[in-house]
């Protein structure tokens, strides 16, 4: 098999899978990052969320050949050590229960802020919407969003 | 404090902040198995709960599963609170499953109001023997010294001598007999909002659940199951299956074709490959309308008496006015948001096993039956669970695990796809409801009555079990609080091959619908205000009268509301807790919209608030994404429903603001209720009520979605 070739937070990975393999199955299994969950596989839970040239993309439907030549950020690139503004704010905010769909929500959030530094609730219920919470943390995800673009805008952020 | 710790192989989280508490994240890996389950610890370990080394470490294990509600934090800060313990120099560990630790069932709202007593013990017996051997160091008496912050001091002195330097002689005194407890106004931990420990590593994408477990040699299967409940394989042929590349083996277990792969992808992949015959068996035959009309069938006879006071019968007669409903609730899945997964190694003479489970101890016995092993000899880690909602009570997942693991010879993850999860579930039984209410010529309740047709959990589970009256199925109808004069409430079992479980607040979240809407109709037929005529019949004396009193005032009841806004208001006591919401909502083309919702809550008391606010706002989406589009149906055997594109779940843009006011008593009366269910039941009759304020049309059959709202 020919080695398909992934820039994945800043680093350049060769990987040897199938082309339609899905992105996300790559990430998890191949290269071990399991930040990035599984929920439902057809696009419906957001759970899979991955940023790709700084858009949040569903990575189980997008296949590896799709993100050849592209920037891939998971969750384990969001930051160096859980600093960026929207981790902070999860952690002030007590944002997570179980935590399992937390990754997708802060890589569409941080796609979101990179957008829309200062979003209102109609801008993320927009670009919130397609990441389901089971355990409802929506109300804390919605005042985590305002308080990290509260920051972002006073410039603190790196 | 940040403490980092590393143990072994064992990965450790650094906490940072002020927090304080280290987390030991992940879970160990494969071990050399048949080890004593925690190595004897030479450090002071009192008891199953807590360990002080030399160094002045304190460990405490935590026994029940942190499935979102907050238990891996605020667990030990019971322990640490009685303890004394310096909270920076606390490490939490999840305990392996273990006789020692007694239930480590994680449900029925129970693991706070369960635990908070002999938890409390364990760190106070501790933190006697601490002070003990420090007297006995010092020469004094026991009373001239005290415990604070991770160390014993002798006040008149100002001798001090920290829990490290105490360890090993406290490990020589004798356990107390007689546990003197702290004065709850001297809780420097319990009742604040701390930080959850678990929150770090849940943002960053280390946080580990049983879907993440990987080491060297780990296999990934998928499962062929039959779609229709109870049914067999006839035959198979993996051929294509085998020729994918990805695949290792193919193999028959009880449940159905396991497919083993080098990893999730092939694995789905060659179960799709796979092509079985199954012998579907008699439940293809079974059917909702089928279903639904059995339950009709059935409440035509009389059922077991759950509560008679008075003569309900009698006095319907008598009465000027008399009112009838029928209501209807669905068969629902958990969609927790990682499907069900679990992780088995078998070995000669052993077994361990990774899973996100609520029951460790009872998925741990299961294996080890089947296997032919001692319990002692399956070595269990319990993950984080990516939900639970009582779905992971149930050890299915696990024991098919250990069978696809016995069979393939290799260790196997069997991960499940959203599918699998959607249709394989134990669901919240589905049930019929008809109530009669009757009024006297002032417009007061004098009689209610309340049949209830549902299948019973328990009788599937054991059959022949229940006799008459399946106490859980009534919980929510035969309990309710008002003071109704002449109540009957009865109870139909129902039997169904859909299988049945704990659904998040159980049969209270049917009853709660049936009974709270209902009396907001009699409140209707009587021309009375809903919250009125609730405060009214529950009684100034009523446990809920103050919660129902809180929710209104602070929703703002009565008060004007733009146009097209309504609200409506319902509650309910379950698992110890009383809960009223008030919900405000419109109606936006055709479409029931809710805009907030005001929670009252009385748990009695409260660990961490900030944890018990978070279990009510995470019962309300719950509860609403079951109101407005929860239905499993069943076709042929089979259920309907596979992914969340036709079992939708609430989105952020339909999230109402939600607001929790809580009722506290003193640590003296009160007695603590659970939190992780109670916030559910009352949310569907609350908007249902608020949506006839606006339509005049009764909400009688749920989900909303399909019925017109
Ligand atoms: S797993 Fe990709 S959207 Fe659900
Ligand atoms: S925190 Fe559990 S699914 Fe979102």
């Amino acid at each position: 098999m020919e080695p398909i070739h992934l820039t994945v937070n800043g680093k350049t990975r060769a990987v040897e899978v199938a082309p339609d393999t899905p992105l996300l199955w790559v990430l998890r299994d191949t290269l071990g990052l399991k930040g990035t969950k599984f929920g439902c596989g057809i696009a419906e839970c957001g759970a899979c969320t991955v940023l790709l040239d700084g858009e949040a993309i569903r990575s189980c439907i997008t296949s590896v050949k799709e993100a050849v030549g592209h920037r891939i950020t998971t969750i384990e690139g969001l930051s160096a050590a859980g600093g960026h503004p929207l981790q902070k704010a999860w952690v002030s905010e007590e944002v997570p229960q179980c935590g399992y769909c937390q990754s997708g929500q802060l890589m569409a959030g941080a796609a979101l802020l990179a957008k829309k530094p200062k979003p209102t609730d109609a801008d993320i219920d927009e670009a919130m919407s397609g990441i389901l919470c089971r355990c409802g943390t929506y109300q804390r995800i919605r005042r985590a969003i305002h308080a990290a673009a509260g920051e972002v805008a006073r410039g603190q952020h790196r | 404090m940040a403490s980092i710790v590393k143990v072994g192989r064992r990965r450790f989280l650094q906490v940072s902040g002020t927090a304080g508490a280290g987390l030991v994240i992940g879970f160990a890996l494969p071990s050399p198995l048949l080890r004593a389950a925690q190595a004897a610890e030479e450090p002071f370990t009192p008891n199953a709960w807590l360990s002080i080394d030399p160094e002045g470490q304190v460990t405490i294990w935590v026994a029940k599963s942190e499935m979102g509600q907050g238990v891996l934090t605020s667990l030990p800060m019971i322990v640490a609170d009685e303890l004394e313990a310096d909270w920076g120099r606390v490490k939490i560990q999840q305990a392996l499953a273990d006789p020692k630790y007694g239930s480590m069932s994680t449900g029925g709202s129970a693991s706070i109001r369960r635990s908070f007593t002999p938890l409390r013990e364990a760190g106070a017996a501790a933190r006697m023997m601490l002070v003990a051997a420090a007297a006995k160091a010092w020469g004094v008496g026991l009373s001239t010294c005290r415990a604070e912050s991770g160390a014993v001091v002798q006040l008149a002195s100002g001798r001090r001598l920290s829990y490290g330097e105490l360890a090993p002689k406290a490990a020589r005194m004798e356990i107390p007999k007689q546990i003197q407890l702290k004065n709850p106004k001297e809780f420097k931990l319990i009742g604040k909002p701390m930080h959850r420990l678990d929150t770090p590593e849940k943002v960053n994408g280390r946080a580990r659940f049983g879907m993440d477990v990987e080491f060297r040699g780990l296999h990934v299967a998928a499962v062929a199951r039959c779609p229709v409940f109870g049914g067999k394989i006839k035959r198979f042929d993996a051929a294509k299956a085998k020729a994918l590349p990805g695949v290792v083996k193919v193999v028959e277990v009880p449940t159905g074709v396991a497919v083993v792969a080098k990893d999730t992808w092939s694995a789905f992949q060659g179960r799709d490959a796979l092509q079985v015959e199954w012998d579907e068996g008699p439940a293809a035959r079974t059917d909702s309308a089928g279903l639904w009309a059995m339950l009709h069938e059935k409440a035509k006879g009389e059922g077991a008496t759950a509560r008679n006071e008075g003569d309900a019968l009698a006095a319907l007669k008598a009465a000027a006015k008399r009112v009838q409903a029928q209501y209807e609730a669905p068969f629902l899945a958990h969609a927790t948001m990682e499907p069900m997964n679990a992780t088995v190694r078998v070995e000669k003479g052993g077994c361990e096993i990774w899973a996100p489970t609520q029951a460790p101890q009872w998925a741990q016995g299961e294996v080890a039956r089947l296997l032919g092993l001692a319990p002692e000899k399956v070595v269990f880690h319990t993950t984080l669970l990516g939900g639970g909602f009582g779905r992971r009570a149930m050890p299915d997942f696990v024991v098919e695990a250990a069978e696809v693991a016995r069979a393939a010879g290799v260790p196997v993850k069997v991960a499940w796809s959203r599918e699998d999860d959607m249709r394989h579930d134990f669901y919240r039984p589905m049930s019929l409801h008809l109530m009669e209410g009757g009024l006297d010529g002032r417009g007061k309740l004098t009689a209610c009555t309340h049949r209830l047709v549902a299948p019973s959990i328990s009788d599937q589970m054991n059959p022949g079990s229940v006799k008459g009256v399946d106490q859980a199925a009534v919980d929510g109808a035969a309990n309710i609080l008002y003071a109704i004069p002449n109540l009957r409430v009865e109870y139909v079992m129902a039997r169904t091959p859909v299988p049945l479980g704990w659904w998040r607040s159980v049969y209270a979240s049917q009853n709660a619908f049936a009974t709270e809407c209902f009396i907001d109709e009699l409140a209707s037929a009587a021309g009375r205000d809903p919250v009125e005529f609730r405060l009214e019949l529950l009684g100034a004396s009523s446990p809920m009268h103050p919660v129902v009193a809180l929710a209104a005032e602070r929703s703002g009841w009565g008060k004007p509301l733009p146009a097209g806004r309504a609200r409506g208001v319902a509650c309910c006591e379950c698992f110890g807790t009383r809960v009223a919401h008030v919900a405000e909502v419109s109606v936006v083309k055709g479409q029931a919209k809710v805009h907030k919702v005001t929670c009252a809550v009385d748990c009695g008391q409260v660990v961490n608030p900030d944890t018990v606010r978070a279990q009510v706002e995470s019962a309300v989406v719950y509860g609403l994404s079951a109101l407005l589009t929860g239905e499993i149906t069943i076709e042929k055997g089979r259920v309907k429903q596979g992914n969340f594109d036709d079992y939708p779940v609430l989105r952020m843009r339909e999230m109402p603001e939600v607001e929790v006011h809580m009722l506290l008593g003193d640590w003296e009366s009160a007695k603590l209720g659970g939190m992780g269910e109670p916030g559910l039941p009352p949310l569907a009759p609350a908007v249902a009520n608020a949506l006839f304020a606006i339509t005049g049309r009764r909400i009688r059959r749920l989900p909303l979605k399909g019925s017109g709202a």
